[in-house]
């Protein structure tokens, strides 16, 4: 066998060891957070990336998406109906939905708690007011320029990180439903 | 003297190789500058209603090109930093350029006229121009406001992204354009030369 033929069969090789780890892990469906900074209401409100970075590595039969928005940002605001509508669909599937609120932090309770009440949201709501940045906008995706909203999806075989706004509940959920 | 020929022919095509082989190395997976790159000029309307293009300064000896808005909840809370920003490091030859570049007709609140009133109630000691046609921010490869592009006098990209750490102002402990410029300044690179923030969406007009 020639050199890149090994490399090959090698790489897959330890692709199919990685996968069978993965796939051999206990699951855990609703991700076990540290203790929030505080809560407002149902909203667990963090202040350290670091505390909630699992949400975003989850190994279960579970497929998550998580939408990073603020009410400060309009476009967020258009598309947050279509997760709305997401899960009353998908209701007794495996899918956890969590909205992660990116608002200042001193506007949580003059926006994002009214926000959230008036428009009576029923997918999990998170606050992260770690306004460090740069040292956690490369985790959740290289490709993230910053510029919200983004949604990353994923579950323990894949991931997909959609960096702009969606243009219509349909394109959210063929996404969704090839993980599915 | 045939040889000869046919060593230049060689080297033509080993050039024209390497050239062919630098292009496709130069184009990006992501449209816009790198550190590193040249910066396109531009040639903007200002809120006074003079065009601005960054030859205009005559003795700058870098330019702080920002692409900010008045709508931006981001933008607005970075608002008296740009403009203290410029206060401290345009005397020194760095000025900011802000550049609003939302489409109005999807963001009426960045209309030309909107920016004259908010530069005009706001004292803004820099220009801020409008990128009207949004030609210019996509050559910049611009994707939210706030969003810095550090030129230096040669127009080479030395430092892009965040004003500073944290959004927060009170939270701030480093300003990453101030440390540019020192860096600039001391004939060294800057480090970081890319810190990523989250910003609002550049609003272009939609195409579905």
């Amino acid at each position: 066998m020639n050199r890149i033929g090994k490399l090959l069969f090698l790489s897959i090789l330890s692709n199919l060891m990685l996968y069978g780890c993965v796939s051999a892990q206990d699951e855990n469906k609703s991700p076990a957070l540290p203790a929030p900074a505080k809560m407002l209401g149902n909203i667990a409100v963090y202040d350290e990336f670091d505390n909630i970075e699992p949400i975003f590595h989850q190994q279960s039969d579970t497929t998550y998406v998580i939408n990073f928005w603020a009410t400060w940002c309009k476009p967020c605001v258009e598309e947050l109906p279509y997760f709305e509508q997401l899960y009353e669909a998908l209701k007794g599937q495996k899918v956890k939905i969590i909205l992660l609120s990116l608002d200042f932090p001193r506007q949580l309770e003059s926006k994002l708690v009214p926000f959230v009440q008036e428009n009576r949201l029923k997918s999990e709501v998170i606050a992260l007011t770690d306004g460090q940045f740069s040292v956690w906008i490369d985790k959740i995706s290289p490709e993230w320029t910053g510029a919200i909203p983004v949604t990353m999806i994923y579950n323990a075989q894949k991931r997909h990180f959609y960096g702009e706004q969606f243009a219509s509940y349909e394109d959210l959920e063929k996404l969704v439903k090839a993980f599915l | 003297m045939k040889k000869v020929l046919g060593i230049v022919a060689l080297m033509a095509l080993a050039v024209a190789i390497w050239v062919a082989a630098v292009d496709v190395n130069n184009t990006p997976d992501m449209p816009g500058l790198k550190v590193g790159d040249t910066a396109p000029d531009f040639k903007l309307k200002n809120v006074d209603g003079k065009m601005v293009s960054l030859k205009d300064y005559n003795d700058a000896k870098g330019y702080i090109v920002i692409f900010t808005c008045n709508t931006c909840p981001v933008a607005k809370a970075y608002e008296n930093r740009i403009i203290e920003l410029h206060n401290k490091t345009a005397p020194k030859g760095y000025p900011v350029v802000a550049i609003q570049p939302n489409d109005p007709s999807v963001q009426p609140g960045d209309s030309f006229e909107a920016m004259q009133a908010r530069a005009k109630a706001e004292s803004y000691p820099f220009a801020y121009l409008f990128d009207d046609g949004q030609k210019i921010y996509p050559q910049y490869g611009a994707s939210r406001t706030p969003e810095v592009y550090l030129l230096d006098k040669n127009l080479k990209l030395r430092y892009t992204g965040a004003i500073d750490d944290n959004q927060n102002s009170s939270a701030v402990t480093v300003n990453y354009v101030e440390k540019a410029i020192a860096a600039i300044e001391a004939g060294k690179e800057p480090d970081p030369s890319l810190v990523k923030a989250v910003g609002c969406g550049i609003k272009a007009k939609k195409n579905y």
